[in-house]
């Protein structure tokens, strides 16, 4: 997969990705509208199907809410790189079927709108615009099966597992 | 090597005489808990599955607490969905209404989460859990889904944080001082993925509510579980609950367990502690907080609505007013302690001191409604977040703090310590 980026700061919580005011539905959709609009209101405007969401440390502290994953899903970010993530947010990211990968480096040479190209099989992360090369831990077999089925209740009831 | 109290639950719910660090098991749990915005997700994927009913009606439980009384119509949707799912599966444990309290200061009150027990939660701060001896974790609505459904769930064992708290507190420093102090010191994700277990003898002279509000807030600094050895303030607590479901068992950990850091802390130096925007872990003591006006005091939430919060906010208040800049907004966090501050009168107290009191809610905690900011407004809250927004507003503040000084602050009309008003130390 290959997106653009964007670059988000270290701690970035769930309420910043989707505010409780809007956790009264649970529409991918309508969640979509409000994702990252404390941080960047500009955000879910322009977000385009693809793009590739860059962060610091900690990115998804907070509460366990799983709107927060489903709404940068439904925004169309294919992948989310930070150079850690919190716990719950993790596995909520991968029970709903969004990517993550963890990267140390690539945050910090990167720049927003960098072409990032990436190979979950290999963990291998391109930053095209950059011409670097990043190895994160590849995502075993059965995580990108719950990926590619769009969740782990989806993944389930495939009879995949 | 010995195990910490962490591993030896974990362990005896995965079936296995000894785990390790990093070690992947398959755990029963003994309560599976969803509140008014988790479980529509969590009920959504339930049916997805075709199964009929959950694994155990008596170890699922659903307390419609966030958005409730329902704050407009879709919050309003959301706990019909819940509520109908309860009335179906013939849910034992199904909280709202006047029956409904704040999640995680209702279920230890009602026995319904015991010491030695395992708890999920689609709520992050089921980490409170922990201060009874239990191993109490926040998951995802997905996790609840499939835990509804087969009473398991995987995790990866933690490595344990040993917290050692000795010397004596200083007046007015409680086990929010603490916590918070402990989040300033090693960070919001200072024990990303750990346990962070509290130990010492400070601990052992907290109250279960002042332990509670420390394991509470583990989450904040990144922790999958905060945990506490039971012991004898543990045993009075559970003797005194109405209807102690589910088996009690207390754990200890080995004195030869293992632990990824052993961090101890002098409480002589530490003051009661002021959490800045827009992080848990941005902590001042109160004598260097500053001029900080304020235009809201909240005390309440599963952080800090309990009873002995509320004695200790009377306390400070007896007698005084809030500023009249200041709106003052006590919750009660379950109906048990609204009743009980009725009857030992606090809520005199704090009528006379201009509060407005709240049925018990989650409300403004998360900004969803009986209290949201305005743009550019402060507030001091007892409650556990201060993140961008997370009282209304993206351009206001939240502060977070102990009840004695969110009381103190609601009076001066700035952020200030109990002293500064003349309050006598609580005992």
């Amino acid at each position: 997969m290959k997106g653009k980026c964007w670059k988000y700061g270290p701690d970035i919580n769930t309420d910043l990705i989707i505010p409780a005011r809007y956790l009264t539905t649970t529409d991918p959709q309508e969640l979509a509208r409000h994702c990252m609009e404390d941080a960047d209101p500009a955000f879910a405007g322009r977000v385009k199907k693809g793009d590739i969401l860059l962060a610091d440390k900690n990115f998804g502290c907070g509460s366990s809410r799983e709107h927060a994953p489903l709404a940068i899903k439904a925004s169309g970010v294919s992948c989310v790189i930070a150079k850690s993530f919190a716990r719950i947010f993790y596995r909520n990211a991968f029970n709903v079927g969004l990517l993550l990968l963890v990267s140390p480096e690539l945050f910090d040479d990167a720049v927003e709108g960098d072409e990032i190209e990436v190979a979950p099989e290999t963990g291998i992360i391109v930053n095209i615009t950059r011409g670097k090369t990043y190895h994160a831990e590849p995502i075993p077999p059965f995580m990108r099966a719950i990926i590619n089925h769009g969740g782990l209740m989806k993944y389930v009831a495939s009879g995949d597992s | 090597m010995g195990m910490t109290i962490t591993e030896k639950i974990m362990a005896q719910h995965a079936g296995l005489s000894r785990v390790k660090p990093g070690q992947l098991i398959q755990a029963s749990v003994d309560i599976v808990l969803a509140n008014d915005i988790t479980a529509p997700l969590a009920i959504e994927q339930f049916r997805a599955t075709g199964t009929r009913s959950v694994f155990d009606r008596t170890k699922v439980v659903l307390v419609a607490d966030h958005f409730a009384p329902h704050k407009d119509i879709l919050s309003a949707e959301q706990c019909r969905i819940v509520r109908e799912f309860a009335c179906e599966q013939k849910l034992a444990h199904y909280y709202e209404g006047g029956e409904m309290g704040v999640e995680h200061a209702l279920l230890p009150e009602k026995g319904i989460v015991t010491p030695g027990s395992l708890i999920i939660g689609a709520d992050s701060h089921t980490c409170t859990y922990g201060a009874l001896g239990a191993f109490a974790t926040g998951v995802g609505s997905t996790d609840v889904a499939a835990a509804m459904v087969t009473g398991k769930t995987w995790f990866k064992i933690p490595e344990s944080m040993r917290f050692i708290f000795s010397g004596t507190r200083n007046p007015w420093v409680g086990g929010k001082d603490l916590i918070l102090y402990t989040i300033g010191s090693i960070g919001v994700d200072g024990a990303l993925y750990k346990a962070m277990e509290f130990t010492g003898e400070v601990i052992n002279g907290l109250t279960m509510d002042d332990r509670f509000t420390m394991t509470n807030m583990a989450i904040e600094a990144g922790a999958k579980n905060g945990i506490i050895a039971p012991d004898g303030v543990t045993e009075r607590y559970m003797q005194d609950r109405p209807t102690p479901a589910g088996r009690i068992a207390y754990y200890a950990s080995d004195s030869d367990a293992s632990y990824s850091a052993s961090i101890e802390y002098r409480v002589d130096q530490i003051e009661p502690q002021v959490a800045f925007p827009h992080s848990p872990g941005n902590t001042r003591a109160i004598s260097t907080v500053g001029y900080v006006p304020i235009n809201q005091a909240v005390i309440g939430s599963c952080t800090n609505g309990r009873l002995e919060d509320l004695k200790i906010a009377a306390h400070v208040l007896k007698g005084k007013r809030a500023a009249p800049s200041v709106r003052l907004i006590i919750i009660p966090a379950t109906p048990w302690i609204y009743q009980q501050a009725v009857r030992l009168g606090l809520f005199e107290i704090f009528l006379n001191a201009r509060a407005i009191i709240s049925p018990p809610t989650c409300g403004p905690c998360l900004g969803g409604h009986m209290g949201i900011l305005a743009k550019g407004e402060r507030a001091i809250a007892t409650t556990n977040r201060n993140f961008t927004g997370r009282m209304g507003h993206p351009e206001s503040e939240v502060y977070l703090a102990n009840p004695a000084v969110a009381a103190a602050s609601a009076v001066l009309g700035r952020i200030g310590s109990p002293r500064e008003i003349g309050a006598e130390e609580y005992r």
